[in-house]
């Protein structure tokens, strides 16, 4: 618990700690000068430290916290769920509509995935857990003509929400992404205001590709939020930082496990605490 | 956004055309060039300093010094050491035991292990022309293992009957029996992702181990993931012992430093890269092409 001295050792020293939190050169070292400013050669225990970097990096996450919310006027509500293969997305739908379902909401799904082997019954497996109807077409069938069919049946039934699965693509695979850009076309000549959530959904252990991903992603799909998942392991994270600070996208979950209750708010300040590894 | 090593190297050598040799302040300043363009290429920083340290020692005293194209003698060195870390040597799949020969796939949630054991099925059937059953031992994600029956079934590849509520051990066993019963070459064991610090489920692929005895346990890593690949690769070595890895998605856009972290961290070598979703989509490592896209070029 000695104290030492802030100075460029120490600022090194974090900066190489948010390195290894995935946050990038330009953001590890924007928040370390950050550290550094007024406090050049100060005296300060390590938990001052510790707070005083958990302090920065919540500053940049604050404003892109933001709860995960359902507009009532809108029925259905829409929300589509894409990304990059393995993400996380298929579990992240069924885990969100246990959520809503626990929220007194009525939930379908649409099993957008018509390529990857079982990626249908995946689905329907979450819809069997939590109660929810699953709107499926033929394996290798069209996706954007699914999303078409699903708001209709929602619209039909009067369902609150209806949460849209997608197959997993790399964002450099044009083809791939025509193909999302055509479901949110379509989504939108049923609905002009849909989807009225568009999410992106990232894996934690992933390294800098994640600013392509999004920036790709907000091109194609117009994303409106993110959502980071498998921060039950080791990975920090620490992307989302350097995300906040290019594209200010909400933030609105996290997913922290494979069970179906194993989906939290973000919390900058939490976020930015275990960032430092702080304790959670 | 990201510049390759070759400008950002002519960038710091620019300023010294016309001068004698190199000091080793210009070392240093053009190995601080380097580091950021490893670092940014996700190579993990604790292997971002020793692979420095390493191009450091062939770089000083090297003709670099004398050299007319600094830069461009820098890349070169940085480029041969890369592929020296990377392994230089194409390492195969080892089928070299008593059949039937175990292949165990491991790694975390969603990197790629049913779909790479389809596509290691489908090639050891295919250009070894061996008999291969797969097994899935992954009793925890909804519909995984129809995901590998689903495959198995598109790609004419023989899988284990599925007993619903059959533990990963026993399924283990029954793929083993069914391999030696069955006369199979092969039995590839597909098994549930899993974190490297979930102690429950690292114990469970040990006692899977301990039956299987696997000939090539195969880390399946994602060629996209950042920092963490050295924490990832070091666990699952200690914990269950690693022959090879398996580099996915590098058909992406990432800029793969995954792999130098983990080959570093485990030494074992990367034996193969996946490069699409379909089953052919399976292709030898090549250092080469890894380290150019580590340096950008
Ligand atoms: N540890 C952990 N695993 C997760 C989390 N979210 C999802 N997973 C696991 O990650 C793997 C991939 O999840 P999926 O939901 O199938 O991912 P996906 O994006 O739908 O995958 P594709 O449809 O194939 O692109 C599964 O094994 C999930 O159980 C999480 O928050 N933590
Ligand atoms: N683009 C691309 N996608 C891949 C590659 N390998 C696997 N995938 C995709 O990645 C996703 C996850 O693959 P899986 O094989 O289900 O991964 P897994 O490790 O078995 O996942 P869990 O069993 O849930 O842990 C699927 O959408 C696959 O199609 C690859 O080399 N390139
Ligand atoms: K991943
Ligand atoms: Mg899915
Ligand atoms: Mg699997």
């Amino acid at each position: 618990f000695t104290k030492r001295k802030l100075d460029g050792e120490t600022l090194q020293e974090l900066e190489d700690l948010l390195i290894m939190a995935d946050m990038g050169l330009d953001q590890a070292a924007a928040i370390a000068e950050a550290v550094g400013k007024g406090r050049y050669n100060k005296e300060v225990s390590p938990e001052e430290i510790r707070e005083i970097l958990a302090e920065e990096i919540a500053a940049v996450l604050a404003p892109v916290e933001k709860p995960f919310e359902i507009d009532s006027s809108k029925k259905p509500f829409i929300v589509l769920v894409t990304g990059v293969n393995g993400s996380g997305k298929t579990t992240t739908i069924g885990k969100i509509g246990a959520k809503l379902k626990a929220e007194g909401k009525s939930v379908m799904f649409a099993a957008g995935d018509t390529f990857r082997a079982a990626a249908i019954d995946q689905l329907k497996i979450w819809g069997e857990r939590i109660g929810a109807p699953v709107v499926e077409t033929k394996v290798g069938g069209d996706a954007a003509g699914l999303a078409f069919e699903a708001i209709d049946r929602a619209k039909a039934e009067g369902t609150d929400v209806l949460l849209i699965d997608t197959a997993g693509r790399l964002q450099n695979k044009a083809g791939l992404m025509a193909e999302l850009e055509k479901v949110v076309r379509v989504i939108k000549k049923r609905d002009p205001e849909a989807p009225h959530l568009s999410l992106l959904v990232l894996d934690a252990t992933t390294g800098q590709n994640a600013i392509n991903q999004v920036e790709v992603f907000k091109e194609t799909a117009g994303l409106t939020g993110l959502i980071m998942t498998k921060l039950d392991g080791t990975a920090r994270g620490g992307i989302l930082v350097a995300l906040a600070g290019r594209f200010g996208l909400p933030v609105h979950l996290i997913g922290v496990g494979e069970g179906i209750d194993d989906l939290q708010s973000f919390n900058a300040k939490n976020f930015a605490r275990a960032i430092t590894g702080a304790q959670k | 956004m990201f510049e390759n090593l070759q400008d950002r190297l002519s960038g710091v050598f620019d300023k010294l055309t016309g001068r004698g040799a190199l000091s080793e302040k210009d070392v240093d300043e053009a190995l601080r060039e380097v580091r950021r363009a490893l670092l940014e290429a996700d190579v993990a920083l604790p292997v971002a300093r020793a692979f420095v340290e390493k191009v450091r020692t062939r770089a000083v005293g090297h003709e670099v010094l004398k050299s007319v194209t600094p830069g461009q003698q820098v890349v070169k060195i940085v480029h041969d050491a890369l592929v020296d870390t990377l392994g230089a040597e194409a390492a195969e799949i080892s089928l070299n035991a008593p059949a039937p020969v175990a292949i165990m796939m491991v790694g975390l949630q969603g990197s790629g292990k049913t779909t790479s054991t389809a596509k290691i099925a489908k090639r050891l059937m295919k250009r070894e022309k061996r008999k291969v059953l797969m097994a899935s031992l992954d009793t925890r994600r909804p519909a995984a293992q129809e995901q590998l029956k689903v495959l198995g079934e598109q790609n004419d590849i023989p899988t284990l009957a599925i007993v619903e509520g059959q533990e990963p051990v026993a399924i283990a066993r029954r793929a083993m029996e069914a391999g030696r019963l069955g006369g199979y070459d092969v039995v590839l064991l597909d098994s549930a992702g899993r974190l490297h610090v979930d102690e429950a489920l690292m114990a469970e692929i040990t006692q899977v181990r301990d039956l299987a005895h696997p000939h090539e346990t195969l880390l399946v890593a994602d060629s996209l993931t950042g920092q963490d690949a050295v924490n990832v690769a070091e666990q699952f070595q200690s914990r269950i012992g690693l022959t090879g890895i398996v580099l996915t998605r590098t058909d992406g856009d990432g800029r793969g430093g995954a792999a130098l972290s983990m080959r570093h961290v485990t030494g074992v070598p990367i034996k193969l890269l996946g490069t699409g979703e379909k089953i052919d989509e399976l292709e030898d490592f090549d250092p080469r092409r890894i380290a150019g896209r580590i340096l950008g070029q």
